[in-house]
């Protein structure tokens, strides 16, 4: 099963709202995903930093001293808010590839869930509204989230098996159903230079939008391209620092709802997941079709 | 003698979903409230599912998976859009979509008249078993797939594939046929289709639309016959 919720604003004046509306969304996606769940999701860019999402089991001893001690491999200051099991770590433009470093190396219980300008990724074993809560999501701010509860096929349940992936920067994908030729398509993509975390095959995909969009292509292009080299079922819901996409196999036999109104655009793998948003009564509501690339931008 | 009947509502917003199905089913001869209305479906699952006495049910918005499944004898209107399985295996009465329905729509149905007033998205009337389907607007990918018996009526365009591995179901579409699935051929409109099609029309309130608009399809049976010839190979 899963269930996917998705929501992008057109509307600037709705954005202290965001977190509040998409955890309404996602608790109403439960029962597709007892599991886990995650989120993403887009807030305001700080000038002159870059924004990591990390995740540990043992947060406490983790994060203790962290900023501290990244800032000197940073050469400038780092700043670690901690919400839960993960932090957000903002460090210096231009930093990013040095204090990745330190982490891996120092650091070996941090996991880096998401690096970019404006994404944050939260995801965590569990029941979905339990997780939104341990996360604050409702108090969180920004322009678009797209969120997740999973119902393992694939691979295990854990925390970085759930979703969003993210594999480039300000990138996320999630994803229902299951892919079939994702083992070889990892291998090819390792060859390109892609790493991965896991042995799940949404994170394949997630890695082959990011392959494709470093040779140039739009997330719009990627999605399209994407219909004739995945194979399997897929509901595919992404988000880029500016852009939402949504697409379906040509089989297309997950379920999906989108729905737009003046102020926003949301997708849900339900319509009860759409049921709170303001204005839905007025609201164009559709199935999209099978093999078509949907694709918004701001 | 003219007979007062109250309409009883139930709002979903406040009554447990299973508190209303357990009401529908307590319906019969001797309790019996033959008017209801539902309030705040809100994209529920398995409403009014399962129904068995003839009653007429107001649905006020759209409904999730599986509205209206197994109906015998009640008439379901929804005010709304239905998510996937609307009137999944009916067995008689009717179904009334105002808005659009998602896949499978009718799938498996033995009997009644699922009428779909918007869109009805892929595998509509698969393997459907006897029921009636009116869509007044467009159906997606692999309809009709297995169709044994019944009628598919599609005012608009119906996508690829459709009828794939039919048996005897008559299937009538008045616009475009994107593909045609395996073994389903186009078939000659006789007196007694326009006769057929003109009554399901009626009954589903089509008004203004003739039937010579409509091209007919079926079984070209060449799939499903065993074929002497082939003996040898099993």
């Amino acid at each position: 099963m899963c269930g996917i919720v998705g929501l992008f604003l057109k509307d600037a004046l709705l954005e202290p709202q965001l977190g509040r509306l998409v955890q309404t969304m996602l608790a109403t996606m439960c029962e597709r995903g007892p599991d886990s769940a995650g989120f993403a999701i887009y807030g305001a860019a700080a000038a002159g930093m870059t924004k990591l999402t990390l995740q540990s089991a043992t947060p406490d001893k983790d994060f203790a001293g962290l900023a501290a001690d990244l800032s000197l491999a940073a050469g400038g200051e780092c700043e670690l808010s901690i919400r839960s099991t993960h932090a957000v770590l903002q460090v210096p433009d231009g930093s990013l590839d040095s204090v990745r470093c330190k982490l891996k190396s120092k650091h070996p219980g941090i996991r880096v869930m998401s690096a970019g300008d404006c994404i944050e990724i939260y995801k965590e074993v569990g029941n979905p509204t339990e997780v939104a809560a341990r996360f604050d999501l409702g108090s969180m701010t920004g322009s678009h989230a797209v969120g997740h509860t999973r119902m393992a096929t694939e691979s295990a349940v854990t925390t970085l098996g759930a979703h969003p992936f993210s594999t480039g920067p300000d990138q996320c994908l999630v994803h229902n159903g299951s892919l079939s030729n994702h083992n070889s398509l990892r291998r090819e993509l390792k060859r390109c230079g892609m790493t991965f975390e896991t042995e799940n095959d949404s994170e394949v995909a997630a890695a082959y939008l990011t392959a494709r969009m470093q040779q140039g292509m739009n997330l719009g292009e990627a999605l399209q391209k994407s219909l004739g080299e995945l194979d399997g079922f897929f509901n595919f819901v992404v988000g880029t620092k500016t852009g939402f996409g949504v697409v379906r196999d040509p089989i297309a036999c997950k379920p999906a709802v989108m729905a737009e109104a003046d102020s926003w655009v949301a997708f849900g793998s339900e319509y009860r997941a759409l049921v709170d948003l303001p204005g839905i009564e007025a609201a164009r509501v559709w199935e999209p079709e099978p093999a078509t690339v949907y694709f918004w931008e701001r | 003698m003219v007979e007062h009947f109250k309409v009883r509502t139930i709002d979903l917003a406040t009554a447990p979903l299973r508190d209303l199905n357990a009401e529908l089913h307590r319906q019969s001869a001797e309790a019996h409230e033959p008017m209801w209305e539902i309030l705040n479906p809100r994209g529920a699952h398995a409403i009014a599912v399962g129904v068995d006495q003839p009653l007429a049910i107001e649905i006020r918005g759209s409904v999730g998976y599986y509205c209206g499944g197994m109906n015998k004898q009640a008439s379901i209107t929804v005010h709304g859009s239905a998510g996937p399985g609307v009137a999944e295996n009916m067995m008689s009465g009717r179904v009334v979509v105002k808005g659009d329905a998602s896949q499978y729509a009718g799938a498996t149905g033995r009997g009644g008249l699922l009428v779909i007033e918007g869109n009805s998205s892929s595998r509509c009337g698969i393997s459907m078993k006897g029921i009636d389907i009116v869509v007044k607007g467009n159906i997606g990918h692999m309809s009709a797939f297995m169709a044994q018996s019944g009628s598919l009526v599609v005012l608009g365009d119906a996508g690829d594939a459709l009828g794939d591995s039919i048996y005897e179901a008559k299937l009538y579409v008045r616009g475009n046929v994107k593909s045609l699935g395996a073994d389903c051929i186009e078939k000659e409109m006789r007196a007694e289709h326009h006769e057929q099609l003109d009554a399901l029309l009626k009954n589903a309130g089509v008004d203004g639309v003739s039937t010579r608009e409509f091209k007919r399809y079926g079984s070209a049976r060449r799939l499903y016959n065993f074929n002497i010839d082939n003996v040898d190979s099993y």
